[in-house]
């Protein structure tokens, strides 16, 4: 079958995607918009327990569209690396990743001013394929109404500058002034970032 | 956690021009919400072929029958009863096993149980609207459901969604990341829903539209409908000795 000429190498195709639309919360935060009692909790609500290792911060955020109005109804996922730099995932093969961190994070935004809260680690470096080493980074997923295919982008850490310096992805970045885009600021653990879908300060949106 | 399948080091790029573009303005929210600026292509990293796993524990009983799990006891949705089954592959062909599906839907008169909806539909007292399940080791899921109306949205003066219902799939990774939509075969509002049609190869829509499959309804109980999902192949390294086998 793969011998005969034009016959497709791989028949499948991913399925496409479509919108998460304006209703998203009934499906992936129910509780948190008031259908109860279905799950006994919403997933992605926490990510640590007492005795995760590493050093704890708080991740705000907020998206923007190109009007400059704070999106309420954006569902995000992050996903990241423990202290140590492993992943909480049956993929990870270097090592055993601390089993209280659970790595993956989902909230919905906030309906009256749009922040969206994580409550996590700082995650530790993670190798790039040709060994290099990625400064700590988070990678986060954006899904909502208007928004046709879920936008993969990435948080960094403005105060790891040495290590965002020899970031290999951050040096894909062919115009270095958009890799401030990628940059969570804050003091004393608490981070915070503005995603911008479009305008002036466009975050970088990876195609992973 | 270990497994013996070949750790995944790379995923196939997506095809982009399948998926439906982020700037399609035949459906307005897209206008504002879709970047413009070309995305930049960084391949697969660790960061991207690992992802979070779910376990059999956090599924309830009731949690993939949505004609039950928000019903009083003794009682069930209203509408037509449906059973929706298929299998989770990837763009090989491989069933991706244990990987948690997520679905909502309007009630059987389009209605959404949300804050924001106020369409004039009556909500139903026993329907939630969402389920969930972990796919077997053949890949294979199944859901009992009630078949969701169709809905007048806010986007043209007259725009309608097809009956559909919403899907978040996991894979294995976190490149795998997916949610999509699920119509049903002869729905004559399927090619002039602005949403369907951010999609532009017709054959990428039949994808999404789920089949009637009489051999599995449930005599005398409910039709269902055979509905599979592909997410994304992996690449793993053909040529390196791994201790584990590869
Ligand atoms: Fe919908």
């Amino acid at each position: 079958m793969t011998n005969t000429p034009n016959a497709p190498l791989y028949p499948f195709r991913e399925s496409p995607s479509q919108t998460a639309g304006p209703y998203v919360h009934i499906g992936l935060t129910p509780n948190a918009c008031g259908i109860i009692g279905v799950y006994g909790e919403d997933l992605g609500t926490a990510m640590v327990t007492d005795a995760t290792k590493g050093e704890r911060i708080t991740l705000e955020l907020r998206v923007f569209d190109g009007g400059g109005a704070a999106l309420k109804d954006v569902l995000v996922e992050i996903w990241q690396a423990d202290a140590q730099g492993l992943y909480n995932s049956p993929a990870e093969r270097r090592g055993n990743a601390d089993l209280t961190f659970t790595g993956w994070g989902r909230r919905a935004a906030d309906l009256e001013t749009g922040v969206l809260r994580f409550e996590t680690i700082k995650p530790g470096p993670i190798p790039f394929p040709d060994g290099r080493m990625q400064a700590p980074h988070i990678n986060v997923w954006i899904v909502a109404r208007g928004i046709n295919l879920g936008l993969n982008t990435r948080i960094y850490f403005r105060d790891e500058a040495e290590a965002n310096a020899d970031d290999p992805v951050l040096a894909r970045i062919e115009h270095s002034d958009r890799i401030e885009t990628l940059l969570a600021k804050g003091a004393g653990g608490n981070y915070s970032l503005d995603i911008h879908l479009q305008g002036p300060r466009e975050t970088v949106f990876f195609d992973i | 956690m270990k497994n013996s399948k070949p750790t995944a080091t790379s995923y196939f790029t997506r095809d982009r021009a399948w998926h439906p573009k982020a700037y399609a303005p035949g459906y307005k929210s897209s206008v504002l919400r879709a970047p413009t600026r070309p995305l930049i292509a960084i391949g697969n990293s660790l960061s991207e072929t690992t992802g979070p796993a779910f376990g059999d524990d956090i599924i309830g009983p009731l949690d993939n029958d949505l004609t039950l799990n928000f019903a009083r006891p003794g009682e069930s949705a209203i509408g037509e009863r449906i059973l929706v089954h298929g299998r989770v592959l990837d763009e090989r062909g491989q069933p991706v096993p244990k990987v948690l599906l997520e679905f909502w839907q309007a009630n059987a008169g389009g209605r959404y149980r949300h804050k924001k909806d106020g369409y004039l539909a009556p909500l139903d007292p026993n329907f939630g609207g969402c389920g969930r399940t972990l796919t077997g080791d053949d890949g294979s899921y199944a859901f009992r459901t009630i078949r969701p109306g169709p809905y007048p949205w806010p986007n043209g003066p007259n725009d309608w969604r097809p009956a559909h219902i919403h899907i978040s799939v996991f894979g294995q990774a976190f490149a795998q990341r997916l949610i999509t939509q699920m119509y049903f075969e002869g729905d004559p509002l399927i090619p002039i829903c602005p949403i369907v049609r951010t999609i532009a190869d017709p054959a990428a829509i039949e994808q999404l539209t789920a089949r009637l499959d009489m051999n599995s309804s449930a005599p005398m109980d409910a039709l269902a409908y055979r509905f599979d999902i592909i997410l994304r192949g992996s690449r793993s390294t053909l040529f390196e000795n791994r201790p584990e086998g590869n």
